[in-house]
């Protein structure tokens, strides 16, 4: 196949991908919702995880997407060197971009900032965002897509802390967030925190950790803990689907962390909707594609 | 439900000032799309608003639309729900005496300022289920109208003919009752016992 056969296939091949998560949730993200339905007893919260359940089931049988922000698109690529496409990829996620935008159809959600207009395709200076991380000696490419809407991103922040703060300061800085921002931030939502050095690589990271997928945890005992006393610890502020009350408030709280300065801790949180829009394909050299977030999809 | 409330459009006072939080109603009717950039043109930038919203209700939302093919200046609503009301909280108290407005549907709360606008001129805020927008949509019978277009499609002021939209849940009512007001209180209560909580666990730096 040429280059650009090549290039054409994976473009569809993405634009399709990410129309379907418009309109159809990563299997794990919906069986969350399901148990914490079945979980529920407040009357309210009860009549809201039915009106969720019933518009994803419209969404698939009447081939909309679920929800009308489908979010400035964001890909977080993991390349390998000897992927063939590797120096197409970026032109060609945003080729699919476009393309997903008319037939999806997806929101127009790139403002050019200082000019103020709306570009009407979904893409614009630095829209889509791609993310790279790149694999020596691999011929796979592994790509995270995420529709980030307006409500969940709002409550986004990152700082950095005095060490004299220690941990003790990150769990102050997320519960904060949690019942300032959180009740309109489409609870029960996933939150992603990163603690690093400095506010960008916490940003990042915090990011990074709504990529995981539900029930994954921090590889390091301490931060796994943490994930879990803050999971526990959240759902006691008993948030509830839109933030109306109800036993639980978050799908679960995912940690990302690096080394840090010894006089700085950065620490940022980010938060994924309930309607979290995530997506996981791998393409192998020949662009042959396995989709890992919905099983048995079919593009 | 035994007792479907509906509201029709063109809402009066005494349709909804019986109302209070936690309520669930209907909307039958017209409603506009209204969001940061329409609050902001009325408010800050004083330009007339091109649609008459009095006795009307608005959806702080930015839908998906898609022109119908083969017709002129013809729209389908394909998803539409709320954004996060928050954001129109500086312009409310004025958008509401201005036009006349009397149902406000979006999501989360809405503050101080709102709410007394809201005990003033009698009106209404309403949460729709966010998330929720082929739930909506399908009430979205037809698009009658649109207007600053220049906005591009999630600002585009759209009004539309619905029937029985909903469950709406009244959230901030005519008598001063606030919702999310209440509740964040108790949450933020929580949360400050939830730290106590968790930090002896988590004193890593020794």
């Amino acid at each position: 196949m040429s280059k650009e056969a090549q290039v054409k296939q994976m473009t569809d091949i993405m634009a399709k991908f990410v129309g379907y998560t418009a309109k159809v949730l990563p299997d794990d993200v919906a069986a969350k919702l399901k148990e914490l339905a079945e979980k529920e007893n407040v009357p309210i919260a009860k009549l809201l995880y039915e009106t969720y359940a019933k518009n994803q089931k419209l969404a698939k049988e009447l081939n909309r997407p679920s929800c009308q922000d489908t979010g400035v698109l964001q890909y977080f690529v993991k390349c390998g060197t000897n992927f063939p496409l590797i120096g197409e990829l970026e032109g060609l996620l945003k080729e699919a971009t476009v393309q997903a935008t008319f037939a999806t159809p997806l929101r127009h959600n790139s403002v050019e900032t200082f000019d103020e207009y709306n570009t009407g395709k979904n893409v614009g200076k630095g829209t889509p965002t791609v993310f790279w991380e790149i694999v020596p000696d691999s011929d796979t490419c592994e790509i995270d897509t995420y529709m980030a809407g307006g409500g969940c991103t709002l409550p986004g922040h990152a700082m950095v802390l005095m060490p004299g703060e220690g941990y003790e300061g990150v769990t102050k800085f997320v519960l904060e967030r949690m019942y300032t921002y959180g009740p309109n931030a489409c609870p029960p939502f996933l939150v992603g925190v990163g603690v690093a050095t400095s506010v960008e690589t916490a940003a990042v990271l915090s990011k990074k950790a709504l990529m995981r997928p539900l029930g994954s945890h921090n590889p390091n005992p301490r931060a796994a803990e943490m994930e879990k006393l803050l999971e526990e610890g959240i759902n006691k502020i008993g948030l509830g689907p839109q933030g109306m009350t109800g036993s639980a408030s978050v799908l679960g709280v995912h940690i990302e962390n690096t080394a840090r300065h010894p006089s700085a801790i950065g620490v940022a949180v980010n938060i994924g909707c309930w309607n979290h829009r995530r997506g996981h394909i791998i393409f192998d050299k020949d662009l042959h594609y396995t989709i890992t977030s919905h099983k048995g999809a079919e593009l | 439900m035994a007792n479907k409330v509906v509201l029709h459009t063109p809402i009066k006072s005494e349709d909804i000032e019986n109302l209070k939080i936690g309520d669930i109603v209907y909307l039958t009717g017209k409603i506009t799309t209204c969001r940061d950039v329409a609050h902001r043109r009325l408010i800050e930038e004083g330009r007339k608003l091109p649609v008459d919203l009095e006795g009307g209700a608005i959806f702080h939302a930015g839908p998906i639309v898609r022109p119908i093919e083969g017709q002129e200046n013809a729209y389908e609503m394909v998803s539409i729900g709320p954004t996060t009301s928050m954001r129109m909280e500086k312009f409310e108290k004025d958008f509401i005496p201005q036009t006349g407005v009397k149902l406000i549907v979006g999501k989360g709360g809405m503050g101080q300022d709102t709410m007394d606008a809201c005990q003033k001129y009698k009106t209404i805020f309403c949460v729709f289920p966010a998330g929720c927008a082929v739930v909506s949509a399908v009430h979205f019978k037809k698009i009658i109208d649109a207007q600053w277009k220049d906005l591009g499609m999630p600002e585009t002021l759209w009004t539309s003919e619905v029937e029985e939209l909903g469950p709406l849940i009244v959230a901030v009512d005519t008598k001063g009752g606030n919702l999310f007001e209440e509740n964040k209180k108790t949450y933020k209560k929580r949360a400050e016992e939830v730290y106590e909580e968790i930090i002896p666990n988590v004193r890593f730096i020794k």
